[in-house]
């Protein structure tokens, strides 16, 4: 996954200790679930668990998020973790959601098994047999859904496990001090003569 | 926080606690009563506003505790149809459900209606199948509260004098907020096209006052509870003045069934849900109703009895009807450099020519345009781009960079007139979560509305021209379905035969029952209700609190 364990160890306990304990336990108790296995997993030296998906479906949605903000010159969702992001978000505020991306999954292999003959995965693809995939999809319910939780993911704040190193923010060049003096813009800083 | 027993009788109970309820608390409290607030929703984090979560995605997904606006996927469900033959669909509309109710959370526009507005009737005439209808009271005799909520609340702003903008006896007490580029290319069109830009007021602070501190620009703010508690809400102003006076109990996740009457026709108290949902009788020699438009007037549906068959206070039939949810129009582009409109409140700036009726264009409607590019980092991914960006893949991203910071959006807050078939009532089948038959909402806009909606349309594409922007985008008008801004339904008049309260917002069938918030506005200005609601309970409770000195609930001031 790219993802060393230690580091997603040390941002899963970051953002717990970011947060109010008792609200934690009350609202999110899968951070928490998260955190441990990514902390224990990091001590057993293994690769890393997620708390949702199996490495395998994680594999499938991480390639699905990388093509719906691809890597270029700078960071695309799988710099920013987004697969993270999306496992922890389906065993929390997302919980109800989980049996879309199964069946989605399954609908996904199905697919590329049927077009791609001999390919097992989507993660197998090429990336033009990716595209040629999710454009065939892309506006099924499940699609929509890994899209919505991919761009939240990318343009959340860091705590919930995507948008890593802030690379979805410094991609729209948001400053996130909340804390802002004018001017503002371009247009605020010019007289209104030279507008 | 002082603390009374539901077997005390207190002098009021008042039913809501945002913008008319949180004043009145204050007030009555103020006076020397003592009063009892009801707030169906939660604390919020009043009193440690600092923890007030910057955090989109956690605001967007909020647990039951830290919620701010009620829910109308989950425990307060309501349906909407656009007319009465029709089948329901599940409604959207939603409100401020928290201590301070939607103060905590809104754009915080304080503009005042204009002396005319208070009796457009006769200015315009009435309008055939229309309840447009000149209002029981005069701009004058509203006048010096609107200047009372202006300083006891805290709003920013810069007093002008234009014909378009209300006469005020006093400046405000803050200074507006910093011009954003939105507002800037606001003056570039404005200068070409020959329009009148003018700051908008705010209940929002930009320096210190009253012991609170100014906007610090954080950008995360409608929608969001405020850190720096420079948002003027009900939560950091009035309420904790209430508090302090020693005779104002809050008593929060209090969810209100029945307002309760004796056999003589007299109000005796409130019957609510706390927390634990458990059914409790608070005593009270008088209620005062602020659960917003919507809210007061299902509640007084849900307290029909014997002596009250269709609902409390409704022997004119109307309790419900002349509800105005608030309409509006909006149009987009691009501009060639950033704007970073994320930054600071949503909007500063207002055109505001357009606001009376002109005969003219062939439709009753006026309305105000206010420039903003407001996108936070979520939504702006999800929705923020251009309708010709691709919505995934590289052309996406490439749209997200180039993109970023250079929208320039107007949205427009129009009029919407009042007819007796829009309205609240309580749906048939759906139950509420507690049991409770669930709030329907039966609205059409007028022909006139939409087509003013339209005019408004076309304005914003014209200025959006003129400031230079380039790929706009305007989607259709659309008809409102609820949310902020509800009025109406339980409307002001002299003829208890065609209005709900009197002009001091006394029940004209009920002595000791006042209804104070959104529903009492009989026309709903130029949409942006809160500024006229906070002035109308600043006057509503003087005069209660008259009628209450004198011993006299019973028979008026």
């Amino acid at each position: 996954m790219g993802t060393p364990g230690k580091s997603r160890r040390s941002f899963l306990i970051d953002s717990v200790s970011g947060l109010g304990g008792v609200w934690v336990l009350a609202n999110y108790p899968g951070i928490l679930a998260a955190a441990e296995y990514a902390s224990e997993a990091a001590e057993s030296d293994i690769a890393p668990e997620f708390a949702f998906f199996t490495p395998e479906q994680a594999l499938q949605v991480e390639a699905m998020a990388a093509q719906i903000i691809p890597t270029d010159d700078t960071p695309g969702a799988r710099e920013a973790r987004v697969i993270v992001f999306i496992d922890r978000a389906l065993v929390t505020f997302d919980r109800d959601r989980q049996e879309d991306y199964t069946q989605g999954l399954a609908q996904l292999e199905s697919q590329v098994n049927q077009h791609f003959p001999g390919s097992r995965e989507f993660s197998d693809l090429t990336f033009d047999q990716q595209i040629h995939i999710l454009t065939e999809i892309e506006d099924t319910p499940f699609f929509n859904l890994v899209r919505t939780h991919t761009i939240t993911g990318f343009f959340a704040s860091p705590l919930h496990g995507g948008n890593h190193d802030k690379v979805g923010w410094r991609l729209v060049s948001y400053d996130d001090s909340l804390d802002h003096e004018p001017p503002f813009g371009y247009y605020d800083a010019l007289p209104l003569n030279r507008r | 926080m002082r603390q009374f027993r539901p077997q005390d009788e207190v002098d009021f109970v008042i039913i809501g606690s945002g913008a008319a309820g949180g004043i009145m608390a204050k007030q009555l409290s103020t006076a020397g009563f003592s009063v009892v607030v009801l707030e169906q929703g939660g604390w919020g984090k009043y009193g440690r506003e600092q923890e007030y979560t910057k955090d989109e995605l956690l605001n967007r997904n909020p647990s039951w505790e830290d919620r701010l606006m009620s829910d109308p996927g989950g425990r307060q469900p309501n349906t909407f149809r656009r007319s009465e033959g029709e089948d329901t669909v599940p409604g959207s509309h939603s409100y401020g459900c928290v201590v301070g109710g939607g103060t905590v959370t809104y754009g915080g526009s304080s503009w005042r209606h204009l002396p005319w507005e208070f009796n457009e009737a006769s200015v315009v005439g009435t309008i055939e199948g229309t309840g447009l209808a000149d209002w029981p009271i005069t701009y004058e005799e509203l006048e010096p509260y609107y200047t009372q909520a202006e300083w006891e609340m805290g709003i920013s702003g810069l007093r002008v004098d234009s014909p378009f903008v209300a006469p005020m006896s006093r400046e405000y007490p803050v200074p507006p907020v910093p011009m954003k580029s939105s507002g800037a290319l606001f003056e570039v069109a404005a200068a070409k096209l020959g329009l009148t830009v003018v700051p908008g007021p705010l209940a929002i602070i930009t320096q210190p006052y009253m012991g609170r501190s100014g906007c610090v620009n954080c950008g995360m703010c409608s929608g969001f509870g405020c850190h720096v508690r420079a948002r003027s809400s009900s939560a950091v102003t009035v309420l904790p003045l209430a508090v302090e006076t020693g005779n104002c109990e809050i008593r929060a996740r209090s969810y209100v069934r029945e307002i309760s009457v004796d056999n003589s026709g007299r109000v005796t108290g409130a019957v609510y849900f706390n927390a634990d949902r458990q059914e409790v009788f608070q005593r009270a020699r008088a209620v005062v109703l602020s659960a917003n438009a919507s809210e007061s007037a299902r509640l007084l549906l849900l307290s029909a009895s014997n002596g009250f068959p269709d609902g409390l206070a409704n022997s004119s039939g109307l309790v419900g009807r002349y509800l105005m949810l608030g309409n509006g129009a909006s149009a987009s582009g691009l501009m060639e450099h950033p704007l970073n409109d994320y930054k600071g409140v949503v909007s500063g700036t207002g055109i505001l020519d357009f606001v009376p009726s002109d005969p003219d264009r062939g439709f009753y409607g006026g309305g105000r345009l206010t420039s903003r590019g407001y996108a936070t980092p979520i939504s702006y991914g999800l929705n923020g781009l251009s309708p010709d960006a691709p919505r995934w893949g590289a052309g996406y991203k490439q749209a997200l960079r180039e993109q970023a910071g250079h929208r320039f959006t107007i949205n427009c807050f129009t009029t919407q007139l009042p007819l007796e078939t829009n309205r609240v009532d309580l749906d048939p089948e759906l139950r509420d979560d507690w049991g409770l038959p669930a709030m329907r909402i039966t609205s059409a806009s007028h022909p006139d509305d939409i087509a003013n909606m339209e005019f408004f349309r076309q304005r914003s594409i014209e200025i959006l021209e003129a400031a230079g922007a380039t790929n706009i985008w305007a989607s259709p008008v659309r008809d409102s379905r609820g949310s902020a801004h509800n009025r109406g339904t339980c409307r002001m008049g002299n003829d208890p035969a065609t209005s709900v309260v009197d002009r001091y917002h006394r029940a004209h069938d009920v002595p000791n029952l006042f209804i104070v918030d959104g529903s009492n506005l009989v026309t709903g200005g130029r949409n942006h209700p809160t500024m006229t609601i906070q002035a109308l309970a600043f006057r509503a409770a003087d005069h209660l609190i008259d009628a209450a000195r004198t011993g006299d609930l019973a028979s008026g001031t």
